[in-house]
Order: structure tokens, then C-alpha cells, then sequence
């Protein structure tokens, strides 16, 4: 059996490298892969290309690498919240590719499903739609989004057994279950690593296949925080 | 009125709207006071983010950071809810799969297609499920005071904020009335403030069809 737990995240350090796509789970900062961004935050990868519904909150998460200058684009659905991320945009030093929050979703689970793209009704008529080729589908208007993929997949699971079947917490799932389908390299971290044949069948929402790493969180919740141990 | 009293009359008003067992997504700001005036009327509350059955805010021991609706806020689950993912959750919404979406809006045109996630001159950087409801939702109810702070109306003949999708909306509620829209047509369904029809007309620079059963002041 491969092992895929590491016993430190700085042994992930050399996976990240210059102007690679990140698919980065988590919505706020629930289902945020808080440990291994610090650990990028560490590292002086940059020109990163993040996908994820938002840049991360005030110095925690994602908004750490945005701060330093790592990131070069970001994808997602709403980042009116970072508002260093708005005027980094408008001072041209951040690009921005803005996608409805279901659109971002279907995007990566296409991504990781062998689909090219697909036709939705959202944002037909809109500045979102701008560009984008237009279809009418049993006489309704549709667009066509095409599948995003990523070279590595940073996300947040509630437990791992030790092959990398994973569950997940409340609406800490959001968009982790697709961006572990997406990537080349897919690293999870957990509050908690069992041992295989430990967790039920029924209950595992990623299955193993497409897990490389597993490594355990270093935070811990506090209140409605997240707090480094 | 004050500015809680008049979001909460349109909330009370929207309330009115669902019906027992619906599925109902609720946008931010004005929508989110529904819950305060269901009258023991049960609906389940889907939050994008990916829960069906959504319960009221925690007291200070249930709080869980993951636990979080789409406006960030901490929640609680109601009995019989479920947990998904994003894709999942869009499907439902995109799918038509959700009743009602009570969303709230900067603008609304004659043809009932709504602008609610953008100002001109800002940077447009923020859209978040938006547009998903938008199109997907069975039932789509705006909810708005009719003027902007500068007393302009927000009913108007064409969009000047970026449009949301072209799909024309079922209902506009405000505090000082309810609208239908129909080819191009605005209806006033019913008045519940103290403007009269013949008030709204000149208030709103657009063509009005009148159709309030009750005209008397709440």
C-alpha cells in the first residue's frame, strides 16, 4: 500500500512551483486548507493561478498568499469581501476571471470528469457572457462554460483512512469534493487519519483513487474562528 | 417609518408569499427576515453552499465554524436536513429544483429582469450564486424598497446597474406595494403603503396597470 500520509506538511513543500493552477477548497474559510496555504505562504512560489469561490479572510487563508504578492490570477465567484483583492485589481496588479459560484462548480466537476465544457442558462444576457459562445437549446439561450482543471488540488476533509477515502463536515464540503477530482496532484488535510476498513462505505464522499496526500490540520476551531494550534 | 420597520414590513409581506413544505432559498439582506414572520408555517431552507434545512442562528455553544450559511453567518440545521456538495447544490438550483427564491435587488426593469449584483463605476468583482437562481429557481420574489437613498425609483423602464440574466421575475415585493410583471407590462398587484396607485404612478416614470384589490392602508 502506497503511503500517503506525510508526517510533516513541510514534505509537500516541493509540489508547488511557479505559475502553477491551484484549485483551492473552501467557501469563507469553512473547508479551507488552512495548514498546507501557510505552508505554500512559507515557500516563494508565485505567479499561482488560484481557484477557489474567494480569497480566503483578513490574513487567514489564501488572502496570506494574496497579501505577499503569490498570486498572480485569481477564478472564482465572489471576492468583493477582499477588498485589498479589488484594488489590487483595479491598480492592474491582480487579474480577476469572475464565474457565477454554480458555474465554478460544474466547471471543476466537469474537470475532473473527462467533459470539455457544457451549455448553462446562467449568465446568458449578461457582462458574464461576454465572449462566450451562445446556443439556443429547445428554444431557450444558453452559454457555453468550459471545464477547469488544475495541477494541484489543496483540500479540507473531516477524516482520512490511510488509502485517502475521505468524508467531510457540514458545509465544509462545498466545493472539496470536485477539486479532488480535477488535479494532477491532490493533497487533503484532515482533522483526523484512520486506519483503513475503519470508516463505513457508505459514509466516504471522495473515494481514494483520487487522493495523493493526506496530511492532519494544524487548527483547530474556536468559536466561529479557525485557530493555529 | 424607520428603515428596520420598512424591512420588515416587506419581509412580512414575502413571508405571506410560501407556502407549507416549500424549498426556499433565501438571498442576503432583506430575504434573510422571512424566517421571523413564517407564523409556524414550515419551509425548508436551502443555502447554496450546500445544506438543506437550514436552522436559526446558534446560541454560543452550537456554533461551529464549518457550519455556515451563504452569507457566512453561523446556522444551525433543521431536523431532516442533508448536506452536499457545490455541484450538487447548483444542480438543485440550476435544475429547477427549488421553488422559491426570495432574492434581494438593486433594480428591476418593465420586463421584470432584475439587476442585484453589481453598481455601475465599481468594480464588478462579486457574483456569487446570483445569476444560478436567477435563471433556475421555479418561483423568483425580488425584495427592495421601491427608492433608492436618493429617492429614485428602483422599478424602471431600462436597467442602468448590470443585468442579473433575462429572466422576468414573478413578484417585486416593496413596502408600499407588490408587483407582477407581464410582457412588459407593471402590475400593481396589491398596496400596502401609504402611497395610492394614482401616488405610484407619478412616483415611478412608467406605465402602471392597476390591479390592487384592497386599497386600504396597513
Amino acid at each position: 500500500m502506497k503511503n500517503k500520509v506525510v508526517q510533516c506538511v513541510t514534505e509537500l513543500k516541493d509540489i508547488f512551483k511557479d505559475n502553477q493552477v491551484i484549485l483551492a477548497g473552501g467557501f469563507g474559510l469553512s473547508g479551507s486548507p488552512l495548514t498546507v496555504i501557510d505552508l505554500m505562504a512559507e515557500t516563494d512560489v508565485k505567479g499561482l493561478h488560484i481557484v477557489s469561490n474567494n480569497l480566503g479572510d483578513h490574513g487567514i487563508g489564501l488572502h496570506k498568499l494574496f497579501i505577499q504578492g503569490q498570486i498572480e490570477k485569481a477564478i472564482g465567484s465572489f471576492f468583493t469581501m477582499n477588498r485589498e483583492a479589488v484594488v489590487a485589481w483595479s491598480e492592474g496588479k491582480l487579474e480577476i476571471d469572475l464565474i457565477p459560484q454554480g458555474t465554478l462548480a460544474e466547471a471543476l466537476r466537469c474537470g475532473g470528469a473527462g467533459i470539455g465544457g457544457f451549455y448553462t442558462k446562467t449568465a446568458v444576457g449578461t457582462e458574464l457572457a461576454k465572449g462566450k459562445e451562445e446556443r439556443e437549446i429547445d428554444g431557450e439561450r444558453y452559454i457555453f462554460e468550459k471545464a477547469i482543471k488544475g495541477d494541484v488540488a489543496i483540500i479540507r476533509a473531516k477524516t482520512a483512512d490511510r488509502l485517502g477515502n475521505l468524508t467531510y463536515h457540514t458545509t465544509a464540503r462545498n466545493f472539496n469534493p470536485m477539486m479532488a477530482t480535477a488535479a494532477s496532484v491532490v493533497i487533503a488535510e484532515v482533522d483526523e487519519i484512520l486506519e483503513v476498513g475503519e470508516l463505513d462505505p457508505e459514509v466516504i464522499v471522495t473515494p481514494h483513487v483520487y487522493v495523493d496526500y493526506i496530511v492532519q490540520t494544524k487548527y483547530t476551531k474556536v468559536g466561529e474562528s479557525y485557530v493555529k494550534a | 417609518m424607520s428603515k428596520l420597520d420598512v424591512r420588515a414590513v416587506i419581509a412580512k409581506r414575502i413571508a405571506q408569499e410560501l407556502e407549507e413544505g416549500q424549498v426556499v432559498n433565501l438571498g442576503i439582506g432583506i430575504p434573510t427576515l422571512v424566517t421571523s414572520f413564517m407564523e409556524g408555517k414550515e419551509v425548508y431552507l436551502q443555502s447554496e453552499n450546500g445544506l438543506l434545512g437550514m436552522g436559526p442562528p446558534p446560541t454560543e455553544d452550537q456554533v461551529d465554524a464549518d457550519l455556515i450559511s451563504a452569507g457566512k453567518e453561523s446556522i444551525t440545521i433543521s431536523s431532516g436536513a442533508s448536506f452536499f456538495d457545490s455541484a450538487d447544490s447548483f444542480a438543485m438550483i440550476r435544475g429547477g429544483h427549488i421553488d422559491v427564491a426570495v432574492l434581494g435587488i438593486l433594480q428591476v426593469n418593465t420586463m421584470g429582469e432584475i439587476a442585484n449584483w453589481a453598481v455601475p463605476g465599481q468594480p464588478i468583482l462579486g457574483v456569487g450564486g446570483a445569476m444560478d437562481l436567477v435563471v433556475g429557481a421555479k418561483k423568483v420574489i425580488g425584495a427592495a424598497t421601491l427608492f433608492t437613498k436618493d429617492g429614485e425609483p428602483k422599478v424602471v423602464k431600462d436597467l442602468s446597474y448590470p443585468t442579473s440574466g433575462i429572466r422576468q421575475i414573478e413578484l417585486l415585493v416593496t413596502e408600499y406595494a407588490v408587483f407582477a410583471f407581464e410582457n412588459g407590462e407593471v402590475i400593481v398587484k396589491e398596496i400596502i403603503g401609504d402611497l395610492s396607485f394614482e401616488e405610484l404612478q407619478e412616483r415611478l416614470s412608467i406605465p402602471l396597470r392597476n390591479e390592487a384589490i384592497s386599497l386600504i392602508n396597513m
